[in-house]
Formats: structure tokens, sequence, C-alpha cells
């Protein structure tokens, strides 16, 4: 592709002198850090992956479509620098779960953003099982609507079962689909309620960005730009005078006993620099941070940085994926956006011990993509008009997303049988997940294979227990409490070990509650670099 | 149905040569080669519904942007139409294009291309799926007239707005 760099392209990556903030991980966390804090500080973020051309992004989107291309080909991830092994009992397939590059995952992400529940902040005392968040929904709550602000979130007020809101969405919502007109009238006869799905992507022009013009292609990739990525805060925080260096990989933290004093990254020609900084924020996504913790062992801290508690890498959890499919008799009409309209969230706060929060999703995407189809097979002509003829048609389908308790055998932790191109041990997703959780995707299961059968489809497939997957949402492996001794960020975000510190990810989450995790991602790195800045102004 | 050049230029723009984003085109200030157009329409003319019309506008259109530059690709097309350019001179003693119908159909099962996977740096038969048979589906199924066909007049790739989504069958 023409924008991929090379080694010798030429760019400064040098470390900034004075920098006061030094932001690890370009992704959402960190771009709306660093945009937060450029105006007024001196920042500087360093991001693994490559500065991608917006200019190749229909290159891409080939990629996407074609079957010559596996899906972390697209954002060309998979080589030696993303070697990693998945040692539990479920697979993990990593690299299908995330991007390295100025943008992070979401330049392939769905991009359906809500807010937690109220309940999800307080899992342990309102459902008996995990523990409760250090902070509750007010807390995040004025957070949560800058948040919306920033992705330009398409949505409307009219979840009866979501927590309360202060104000309208930025944009309005996307309108329902045809199919989803079919599931309502379905899911009104079993009194299910559905609503709209808020969406960080422009249902009307915003923020410099064009409205949706109907690619298809969103995950993974949307090459109108109508769907938010973080490039847009890397931009802005840019322009705001932050220095962004891209293919920068940090390989360790350089530190004493209280404080990080430098964040040590390697260039692709091998060289090695060291960017010093007053304060750190660790944004690099919720396997590479406890992995960099880990690779920060020393003689002060021989069980890995800022891992006093010994919970760094643990109670790794993602959603999982439940789902029914079918076929109708009529015409469903699916494939021509890539998002989601309609959702429920009726069920999910009938959470308790032994069931979990879960949220209905009704698919606009069931069904093959004649396009992806029409290059497979042996046929072509009339015959294959034929074949794409009888698969495109009736398709429905309802996923859900469910969610997982933390474990402490679920973790990420480091392979010492294997390493990456720089020499260093590679992040190890050990996945356990738990009867709780398989107990819900069964139950979810139900509750899809009623409302097919109100539809009148006929069932083709189902995502059971036995062949759920992740969603790609990196939980709880620097889980954020009060206590030292339990967790590994304060409720500021700062890590109780070092002083200088912040984590800005979802690896801080207690718990996951079963929403989309990064308009959550987005609101807790707002609300660290507030506590960031207040720490510069009192001066480190 | 009626091939249209908003087809196909809806079709360019789907796969990165559209109006504009020269994705592919590496200039290199030498002249640009022809594409091998009409080879490309016989491929058409076999790999494409009987119903179609307005085919060889639609691939001249597509074959100018996506054959003739001097980019990998391009050239990844030329050289695959050469291979089946020596085929049928060899085993039907005639150019490609200048064969029936029913033997350009032939030729191309005969040299595996109906059973291969698509693969660009693949065997004869992957490559010539890859950058002839499989190119020109794509370009068909992911534009408005081809997606329309199977009954999706916005199909993946084609950015045909967000009405289209809301609409029932029938309308
Ligand atoms: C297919 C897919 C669909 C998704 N859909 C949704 C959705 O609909 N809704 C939702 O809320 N979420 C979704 N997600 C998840 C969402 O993308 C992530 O939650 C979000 O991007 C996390 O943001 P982040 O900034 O914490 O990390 P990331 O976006 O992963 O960014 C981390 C960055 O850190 C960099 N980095 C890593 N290690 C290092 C290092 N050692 N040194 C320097 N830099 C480093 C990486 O290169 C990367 O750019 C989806 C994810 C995927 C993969
Ligand atoms: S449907 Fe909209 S958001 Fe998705 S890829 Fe197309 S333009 Fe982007």
């Amino acid at each position: 592709m023409s924008g991929t760099p090379s080694a010798a392209d030429g760019r400064d990556r040098t470390p900034v002198p004075d920098a006061d903030v030094c932001v690890v991980g370009a992704g959402p966390a960190g771009a709306l850090v660093a945009n937060r804090l450029a105006a007024d500080h001196e920042v500087v973020v360093l991001d693994a992956g490559p500065r991608f051309d917006p200019e190749d992004r229909l290159n891409r989107q080939e990629r996407a479509i074609r079957p010559a291309y596996d899906r972390p080909d697209v954002w060309e991830m998979g080589g030696p620098r993303d070697a990693h092994a998945a040692s539990g009992e479920w697979f993990y397939p990593l690299n299908h779960a995330r991007v390295k590059g100025v943008g992070g995952s979401t330049l392939h992400w769905q991009g359906m953003v809500m807010r937690l529940h109220e309940a999800d902040f307080s899992s342990g005392t309102e459902r008996g099982v995990g523990p409760d968040w250090p902070l509750d929904y007010a807390d995040l709550r004025p957070y949560y609507a800058e948040a919306e602000r920033a992705f330009g979130v398409s949505g409307a007020d009219d979840n009866p079962f979501g927590p309360p809101r202060e104000a309208p969405f930025p944009n309005p919502a996307f309108p329902p689909s045809h199919s989803d007109s079919l599931f309502a009238e379905a899911c009104e006869e079993l009194d299910i309620a559905t609503h709209s799905v808020p969406n960080a992507r422009n249902s009307e022009p915003y923020d410099g960005r064009g409205e949706c013009v109907g690619y298809g292609t969103c995950q993974p990739v949307c090459p109108s730009g109508a769907k938010y990525d973080a490039t847009v805060h890397v931009e802005s925080a840019e322009s705001a005078g932050a220095t962004v260096i891209d293919r920068a990989r940090v390989t360790e933290l350089a530190h004493g006993p209280d404080r990080i004093e430098a964040a040590v990254y390697v260039a692709p020609d091998g060289t090695e620099h060291r960017q010093t900084a007053d304060a750190f924020v660790l944004a690099a996504g919720g396997v590479e941070i406890p992995r960099l913790l880990l690779l920060s062992a020393s003689k002060l801290y021989p069980d890995g940085l800022a891992n006093s508690s010994g919970a760094v890498g643990r109670y790794f959890t993602d959603h999982l994926f439940a789902g029914v499919g079918g076929v109708l008799e009529e015409r469903t009409r699916q494939n021509h956006v890539g998002f989601v309209t309609t959702e429920s969230h009726q069920f999910y706060d009938e959470a308790d011990e032994t069931v979990a929060p879960f949220k209905l999703e009704f698919l606009n995407y069931a069904g093959p993509s004649p396009v992806e189809l029409a290059m497979t097979g042996d046929d072509w002509g009339d015959d294959l008009l034929g074949r794409l003829r009888e698969s495109y048609g009736g398709h429905v389908a309802v996923g859900a997303l469910v969610e997982q308790l933390p474990r402490e055998d679920s973790y990420v932790g480091l392979d010492d049988e294997r390493t990456d191109d720089l020499g260093n041990p590679v992040p190890d997703v050990h996945w356990t997940v738990g009867d709780r959780a398989l107990r819900t995707i069964e139950r979810s299961n139900e509750i899809q294979r009623d409302i097919l059968a109100e539809l009148g489809a006929e069932v083709t497939w189902t995502a059971g227990p036995d062949s759920t997957g992740p969603a790609y949402h990196h939980m709880g492996t620097t889980r954020m409490g009060e206590e030292p001794t339990e967790s590994v960020v304060d409720p500021t975000l700062c890590t109780h070990d070092l002083e200088n510190c912040w984590i800005a990810s979802s690896s801080v989450f207690p718990t996951g509650g079963a929403v989309n995790p990064t308009l959550t991602i987005a609101a807790l790195a707002l609300r660290a670099a507030d506590a960031v800045d207040e720490a510069l102004s009192r001066s480190l | 149905m009626e091939l249209s050049r908003r087809d196909a230029i809806g079709a360019l723009a789907a796969i990165g040569v559209g109006t504009g984003a020269a994705a592919y085109a590496v200039d290199t200030g030498g002249d640009a080669a022809t594409a091998p157009v009409e080879t490309l329409v016989a491929v058409a003319e076999v790999v494409y519904p009987s119903e179609l019309s307005g085919v060889e506008p639609f691939v001249e259109t597509f074959a100018e942007r996506r054959a003739a530059g001097d980019d990998d690709h391009a050239r990844g097309v030329r050289a695959a139409v050469e291979t089946m350019d020596d085929r049928a001179e060899a085993w039907y003693d005639a150019a490609f294009a200048d064969l029936a119908a029913e033997d350009r159909d032939s030729l191309l099962r005969e040299m595996g291309v109906d059973t291969a996977a698509e693969v660009p740096d693949g065997s004869t038969a992957e490559r010539v799926r890859y950058y002839v048979v499989n190119d020109l589906l794509m370009a068909l199924y992911a534009s408005p007239t081809g997606g329309e066909l199977v009954g999706l007049e916005n199909p993946r790739g084609h950015p045909g707005g967000t009405d289209s989504y809301r609409r029932g069958p029938r309308q």
C-alpha cells in the first residue's frame, strides 16, 4: 500500500525535550488525554504502530471485501511485532481484536457507544457478585456527556432501561432499518421493548466530518470518515501543540521507587530512545498495558511495575457474543449499512448472582454479503447470479453482548517461551469464562429463538455457550479500587504504587457490564486528564 | 439490466481507484500501459450474468483505471491476461478474446480458475482468479446495478447513502 511507511521514512522520532506529559498509545484513550492537556502542557504521544495514510482507506476496504485477505491484514496486524500466545482453555484471537497505529483499535471498530447502567458500578452490592467500582454513575455522568460530544454520537433518548441523561445526543439517531421494523412487531407481541442505538458515526455532518454515506464496511474500515476514530483527536491534539511519534514501541518504563522516569522506546531503525516527562499516561490498551508493566520488572519491583497488589494482568474479561440467526420467506434487506440501529436493554437489569447483564442487538447485516460471496465458489455467469439471489434474501439475526465476571484465572501474562522481534516475551491472553456468562448466553439464546419464532423465521445458526466468541473488549487487567492491596489504580486512575503514572483504558474496569466499553474508556480518559492536569498544576 | 458509467465509477470508487483517490497509481513518469480491454470484456461476457447489457463500456471504464496504470495491481492484471492469452494460443490456436464464448468458459475451467481461490501471488489459476475474474466480479457486484440484480441496490463497498437500508422490499 502506498502509505505504508518504511523504516527510512525520514521522520524525526527523537524524544521531546522538557515534556510535561508522555502518553503511551494513540487510540481513543491516549488521543483524548493528549487533546485535553495539549493546550496547557508539553505533551508527547508514543504509538507502536504507523500513521496510516487516509488516502489508503479505499484500498483497505478492498482488503475487507476480498477473500484473499484476513481481517488483521486490513490494518497490517499480525506480523512478528504482534506475536502472542493464548494458553487458556479458550483461544483468544488477539490480532483480530486490536489495531496498532495512530487511531488505535477505533480504526477497525464498530462504533456502538453507550453508557454503563447505574447498577454496573455496584455489581457486588446490587447483583451479589464481583467488586463494586470505587466510582458511581454520577461521578462519570458529566464526562459521559463530554465523551458523546467528542465522538459526535448519533442517538435518541428513547432507551427506557438506560441510565438518566441530562443532555440530548449531539446528532439525531439513525432511523430504524426495514428489518428493525419486522423485529419491532415481533418484540411487541412478546412485550420486549426495542429502542435506538447510540452510534459513534455521523448521521449529520459534525465536527468537520461528513455524514455516513452507507459504504457498509464500517467494521473494519470506514472510507468516508463518518465513523468516529481516534485520528480525530490525535489531529486536534497536534494542532494544540502535542507531538505524536508513530512507530515508537515502548518496551520499558524506567523508574525509581515512586515515579516513572522515562518511557524507553524503539524506533523503526532499531534506535532506542528515552522519553522523560513529569507525568505518564498509559493508554496502550488492555493487553499491552499490563504487558508493559510486567516487562518493566526491576530489582525494586521484581513482580512488575505498579503490581504490589499482584493484580496487574489479572481479571482479564471480555464481553461474549450470543446470537441466533435464521431465514424468513420475505426479503429482509440486509447488508446496506454496516451498523446496528435497534437494540433492547430490557433484560439487562434483571442480572443477579446467577445471570449476567446482557443486551440484545438486531443486526442489519445478517447473512452473506453478495459481493463477498461472488468471489468464492466454482460458478460464474447465470449460475453465480442464481446462487447469490438464493443466498441473499431473507436473513435475520439477533445478537447479544453478555458480561463476563472477573476471575483470577483469566489473565494477561508474559509468555517466557516466545519473544517478539525485539526479543521481548509476547503477551499471553489466558482467557477463562465462568458459568454465569455461559448460563446467560443460553438465556439470551432462548429469548432470541422466541423472537425468531414470533417472526416466523427458520433458525439456521446459533452462537451458544459452545460456539461463543469474544467481542474484542479488553477489560480488567489493571483494575481500579480504593485498596492498594487489591487494585492497581485509584479512583483518579493514578497507580497506587507510582505517583506520576495514570492509566486510561478499559483495563481499569473492575467489572465490564454488558455495553461496549469505549464511551466509558473515553469518559475515564477525560477524567484522568483532569487528574493529571491538577497534579501538574500542583507541580509534581 | 443495463450497466451504466455511474456503475463503473461507483465500482471504481469502491475499490480504491475512484475519482481523486488514485491510491494504486504510483506515478513513475513512464507512459501508462494500455489496458487489455478486449480480453477483459471477453472474460466479463463469460463471468457476468447474461441478462446484463452495457458490459463493454462498463469494463472499458473499469479497465482504464484498474489495468492501465504503472502500479502493482495493474501489472498483475496485465500479466494474468498475458498468461490467459498464451494458454489460449497453445490450446485453442487463438487469442482469448477471439475464442467463442463456450471456449472461453472451457479454457478458464481447464486452467482451474473456477475452483481456484484468489491469491495475488499464487499459482497461475489463483492469479487469474484474483486479478481478472474476481476483479471483474467485485466491480460488478459492488456497483448499484450489480447489487440490484441480487436485490440490494447499495451493496457493501458502494457509498449508496442511508435511505436504502430503511426501505422495504416492494418500495
Ligand atoms: C472489531 C472491533 C470492533 C469493536 N467495536 C466496538 C464498538 O462497537 N464499541 C465499542 O465501544 N468498542 C468497540 N471495540 C473496542 C474498541 O476499539 C476499544 O475499546 C478501543 O479502541 C480502546 O481504546 P484504547 O485507546 O484504550 O486502545 P486502542 O484503541 O487499542 O489503542 C491502543 C494504542 O496503543 C498502542 N500501543 C500498544 N502497545 C504499545 C507500546 N508498547 N508502545 C507504544 N504504543 C503502544 C497501539 O499501537 C494502539 O494504537 C471494537 C474493537 C474491535 C477490534
Ligand atoms: S456505513 Fe457509514 S459509517 Fe459505515 S463505513 Fe459507510 S460511511 Fe462509514
